[in-house]
């Protein structure tokens, strides 16, 4: 077992494309817990698309891939931005409006020039093979800017995630908080683009993230586990796209979403469980009521 | 059975803690309220009431200042909103705002009132730990700290919002709504609560549509409809005329030496067959 692991480290691009998956798919996580508990799920969608349109733009006007593709979203997010603040449109007509012309515009690019078609192959469904040391670096980057990131700003990041319109009262500027997290976003999708591919990154975004949610109550706790679970998905992924000779990006996200159906059966078998036990009297149901009864008599009402 | 208006020579001596001028609010063309007007002294525990859709949460979003008035200033303690330092303000949101899946516990909700301040550690330091146990033992949540906060009942989660906004110690304390969502026991007990809570200086202004709760605990109520109708004690504000006027249609009120209820529609008679 533990050869058969070690058997495909000796080659190098395995090397690169595990510490990428594991490097991405950690990122993708930390960040996807926060998108799906501020209910962003489509703007990663979105922004993914919006960016793989910047790519093949970058890519005809000679520009280097990254730079088309982050030039492409951060026009995404602020154009994003501008829709919504008047208010009659709401935000997910206006990430579909905004991204899917940025996509179009992709495609339409491609289609029209047939001959590069290949090169956009892995941008959208995700290649591991060819990793260079420059994508590897810029994926360290971006993993270490949004660690740093998400423990300077964790705080106004809860309060504003939670409630809004209460962290203004309270004095968190939460536009400029909604635009660093959107900004953050935007880097980790395009680090993760040739990796898992465009049409894969909502789902490496939200997928280990939903599962951290269903193993914890606790926000702080449920980042942690998003950031690891995310990490090991992308490691097992790898492992699995090489032996299976599949996709890396699908098989990143068909392991996570069984990490996901693993994590909710046993959550149901829990409560199953707990259940039965209440029902055949082992229980300590009155562990509720004590709790009451005693906060009654502290408050002295 | 006068409406005092505040606009005695103290509060022009001492700033008011909250004071609106011509202020017109409203949400793209549609004007909520219209060049008002309105003082709130220091010390003073007022309910403004109102029916639904009158306006009640845009006047405080306006006096919080997330909401930007069209026209008109509001100076809190007499200074304009931007310069007031920060938790001067304490506030309670209304409950069926919060979306309580969301995973914290009562102990981090009440911790988010630290969360503007200078320190960027993530976890709480120990005089800030220190401050939301004792506020949470005041306030009789101690038990349910380590508790999700989807697995309490209204009267915590009130609680637990009202710790939050208290860990500041603030000058003015806003509450959207904190009779709702509650059951008639725990509505009273936070009422109570936010009398105790005033009576050591805090200022504090709370919107309503219980104009029972209002009548048996507050000393002062703002009648509210798109604009001001009147403002003074329950007692001598509490007439036919004026909650006609606030809420349309017919309004009685009973009276019982020091109680007075409040009731909609057209009393019932019993017939002289009825047990
Ligand atoms: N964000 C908003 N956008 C547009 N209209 C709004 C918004 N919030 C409130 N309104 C409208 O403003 C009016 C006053 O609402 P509100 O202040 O919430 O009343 P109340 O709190 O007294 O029930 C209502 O007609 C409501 O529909
Ligand atoms: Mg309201």
């Amino acid at each position: 077992m533990i050869e058969f692991l070690l058997e495909p480290l000796e080659y190098e691009f395995f090397w690169h494309g595990l510490l990428a998956t594991l490097m991405v798919g950690a990122s993708c996580g930390l960040i996807g817990a926060l998108v799906i508990l501020r209910g962003m799920s489509y703007v990663g969608h979105g922004l993914s698309h919006a960016a793989f349109g910047g790519a093949v733009v970058g890519f005809i006007l000679n520009l280097n891939f990254y730079a088309g593709a982050g030039a492409m979203g951060l026009l995404a997010v602020l154009l994003i931005n501008r829709i919504t603040r008047s208010g009659t449109i709401k935000l997910d007509a206006a990430i579909g409006i905004v991204t899917n012309a940025m996509f179009a515009l992709g495609v339409a690019i491609i289609s029209q020039v047939r001959a590069f078609s290949q090169s956009f192959e892995a941008a959208l469904f995700g290649n591991i093979l060819g990793i260079t040391e420059g994508d590897l670096l810029l994926i360290g980057f971006v993993s270490l800017s949004t660690l740093t990131m998400m423990f300077l700003m964790y705080r106004p990041l809860l309060f504003s995630t939670f409630d809004q319109e209460a962290a203004r009262v309270f004095g968190i500027r939460t536009a400029s908080v909604q635009l660093i997290f959107s900004l953050l976003l935007t880097l980790t999708i395009i680090a993760s683009m040739n990796i898992v591919g465009v049409t894969m990154i909502a789902a490496t975004l939200i997928t280990p993230a939903a599962t951290a949610r269903l193993m914890t109550d606790c926000f702080s706790r449920m980042l942690i586990y998003a950031w690891i679970i995310g990490g090991i998905t992308g490691v097992a992924g790898m492992y699995l796209s090489y032996i299976f000779n599949t996709a890396s990006g699908a098989t990143i996200v068909l392991f996570g979403a069984s990490l996901y159906c693993l994590s909710w059966l046993t959550n149901f078998l829990h409560d199953r469980y707990v259940l039965q036990n209440h029902l055949d009297g082992k229980s300590d149901f009155v562990q509720t009521t004590q709790h009451q009864s005693v906060e009654r008599n502290e408050a002295g009402l | 059975m006068s409406t005092r208006a505040i606009s005695s020579t103290e509060s022009d001596v001492y700033p008011a803690a909250v004071s609106l001028t011509d202020v017109t609010a409203g949400y793209g063309p549609h004007i909520v309220f219209k060049r008002l007007s309105l003082k709130i002294d220091k010390g003073q525990f007022a309910g403004i009431v109102g029916p639904t859709a009158c306006g009640k949460t845009t006047l405080l979003k306006t006096i919080l200042g997330t909401h930007s008035p069209l026209s008109g200033t509001v100076l809190l303690d007499g200074q304009a909103l931007n310069d007031i330092p920060r938790g001067i303000i304490g506030y309670v949101p209304q409950l069926g705002s919060v979306d309580w899946r969301f995973p914290v516990t009562v102990e981090e909700v009440i911790l988010m009132g630290f969360y503007t301040g200078k320190r960027i550690w993530p976890w709480p330091s120990m005089e800030e730990r220190e401050r939301v146990h004792d506020l949470a033992y005041r306030l009789g949540i101690y038990r349910c700290l380590g508790q999700q906060i989807s697995n309490t009942s209204g009267g915590q989660r009130q609680r637990a919002f009202l710790a939050r906004a208290l860990v500041n110690n603030p000058a003015l304390l806003v509450l959207d709504e904190p009779t709702s969502g509650v059951d008639i026991k725990a509505q009273h007990e936070v009422l109570h609560l936010l009398g105790d809570i005033n009576s050591e200086g805090i200022t504090i202004l709370l919107t309503t549509h219980d104009l029972n709760a209002v009548a048996s605990h507050l000393p002062w109520v703002i009648c509210f409809r798109n604009g001001l109708i009147a403002q003074g004690r329950p007692r001598d504000i509490f007439t036919n005329d004026i909650l006609t006027r606030t809420y349309g249609g017919d309004i009685t009120i009973v009276r019982h030496e020091d109680y007075f209820l409040i009731a909609t529609g057209t009393p019932i008679h019993f017939s002289d067959g009825d047990p």
